[in-house]
């Protein structure tokens, strides 16, 4: 099995095919998104595919440290044009394969109009531990 | 297997084993092990007597990790046997244990796992799942916790408000993992009010039923968020509006008004009515005038101009809405309610769409989405 990230972005990301934003969606198609992504996750739990998957606020801020004694300096909000992190789910999976297929199928969730959003998701490997036996 | 008796005893168990020479730290780890061997053991041998089963386990516990202890530190250990005290010695000890895990010098997340394990008599595997935390995590929250409160003394009841603010706490924490927090702060509160004679003990205790109360109609398909006005009332636990108005009817014949009191009058005056349209907002206001008079709170202050937008329009509660820090927590959503009701859906749009930008909650975040959306649909439907 090998663990993988599937992040969503807020903005930063290629834009997507039915790219509206979801404040000009009608009510029920955002019902019917959110619903999509609730069964999704659920089904992953089903196959023992899920193994993790958070939602982020769009508001946070830059920190880093100041030097000795003196408080983090902090830079934020983020600008508009920042890459931004919507959230995550982490699968643990059989193949490379099978997790591009999750990936495209949780970009095809329903948007405006109630047709697929083909949005762009970020598929990212976790490096493995390192085997035991290595030779 | 009886999980809800079992958890009842933990608290008497410990008390039992400080009364014996034990410190609390040993006692309740010895009490938490007892536990675990019970869920392990009772099904296939339940004891005829729990507590005695528990005392001796959590005892033979105790003593194998202090002489542990003493053989590591080359140190006699000194342990008094005591004879097991009597049932109102017991209701003590509980007492005492609900204002040494509330203690000032913890961290409200102490307070609360700290209450949620000794009190509550929950696993740390289980404390742990509901706050979403590994459970190495919880553990050692847990351990920091009863190194906090190791020098208190143990026979001194606290002050009642911090024991009241932790189960709020735990209260507000909902439900995730195999444990219904609400629900076991609902049964911590009734096990305090049951042995301490205090308005506002009560007044929390019918808070939370009344909130409780309204739980089922509270989300819809897909754990949709449905405000209090589209509540399906039929939805609502009558038998527990009809208990939490009665708890806080003898609090309020006390005369002592406290916030929990305010506040349970508050969602006693939602739950009496059976449509939205029926709702008392003008002693609404009134409950919060004495909110923000006991308290000064912001979020009392906030949910205040929402009501004052019910009694009196919106014009009014934008006006008590102009007076407050715009920063607060959904002070945007609720001006954006209000604009609405005051007939500018452009702004009211704009503004649920800025509301869902810093929403606390998925399910906030998605509901004032939705708000926003039907507002937009509508406009461009013209």
């Amino acid at each position: 099995m090998a663990k993988y990230l599937l992040l969503k972005h807020y903005r930063g990301a290629p834009a997507a095919v039915n790219d509206v934003p979801m404040d000009q969606w009608e009510p029920e198609e955002v019902s019917a998104h959110v619903q999509y992504m609730r069964d999704f996750a659920t089904r992953l739990e089903g196959t023992g595919e899920f193994v993790d998957g958070q939602a982020l606020s769009p508001e946070g801020t830059f920190v880093r440290y100041d030097g000795e004694g003196r408080p983090p300096v902090t830079d934020g909000p983020f600008a508009e044009t920042k890459d931004l992190i919507a959230g995550w789910m982490v699968i643990d999976v059989e193949t490379y394969e099978r997790a591009l297929e999750l990936a495209g199928e949780l970009s095809a969730a329903p948007g405006a109009g109630g047709k697929p959003i083909h949005e762009w998701l970020e598929l990212r490997p976790f490096y493995a531990e390192q085997p035991t036996a290595t030779e | 297997m009886n999980e809800p008796l079992l958890r009842e005893l933990v608290p008497a168990v410990i008390g039992v084993l400080v009364r014996r020479g034990a410190d609390f730290a040993a006692a309740e780890d010895a009490a938490q092990d007892a536990l675990v061997e019970a869920v392990r053991v009772w099904p296939d041998d339940p004891p005829r007597d729990p507590k005695g089963w528990l005392v001796t386990v959590a005892w033979r516990k105790f003593l194998d990790a202090a002489r542990a202890d003493t053989s590591r530190r080359h140190r006699e250990v000194r342990v008094e046997t005591e004879p097991v005290p009597e049932p109102g010695e017991a209701v003590d000890d509980t007492l005492r244990l609900y204002f040494l895990c509330a203690h000032p010098s913890l961290t409200p997340a102490s307070a609360v796992a700290l209450t949620l394990r000794a009190v509550g008599g929950l696993t740390t595997r289980q404390i742990a799942r509901a706050y979403l935390v590994p459970e190495a995590t919880m553990a050692q929250r847990i351990s920091r916790a009863k190194r906090a409160v190791s020098g208190v003394r143990f026979d001194r009841p606290g002050d009642v408000a911090t024991v009241l603010r932790v189960l709020y706490l735990v209260f507000n924490e909902g439900y995730s993992g195999d444990v219904d927090l609400a629900a076991e702060a609902i049964r911590l509160t009734r096990q305090l009010a049951a042995g301490i004679d205090h308005e506002e003990v009560a007044g929390l205790l019918a808070l939370m039923l009344l909130h409780h109360a309204r739980r089922p109609a509270r989300t819809g398909p897909g754990g949709r968020l449905v405000p209090l006005a589209e509540q399906d009332r039929g939805l609502w636990d009558t038998r527990l509006i009809a208990e939490g108005v009665d708890v806080l009817q003898a609090a309020l014949a006390r005369d002592r008004l406290g916030e929990f009191q305010a506040q349970a009058a508050v969602a006693a005056l939602h739950a009496d009515a059976r449509t939205t349209e029926e709702t008392d907002w003008v002693q609404i206001v009134e409950w919060y005038d004495e909110l923000v008079r006991l308290t000064g709170s912001p979020v009392a202050r906030l949910n205040r101009a929402v009501a004052v937008g019910e009694a009196d329009g919106p014009r009014a509660g934008l006006a008590a809405l102009a007076e407050l820090d715009p920063a607060l927590p959904r002070h945007t959503a609720a001006a954006a309610y209000l604009r609405e009701r005051d007939g500018d859906p452009v702004a009211a749009a704009r503004l649920y769409a800025e509301a869902a930008r810093s929403a606390s909650s998925l399910p906030e975040r998605d509901h004032l989405t939705r708000q926003a959306a039907r507002l937009n649909a509508a406009l461009k439907r013209g």
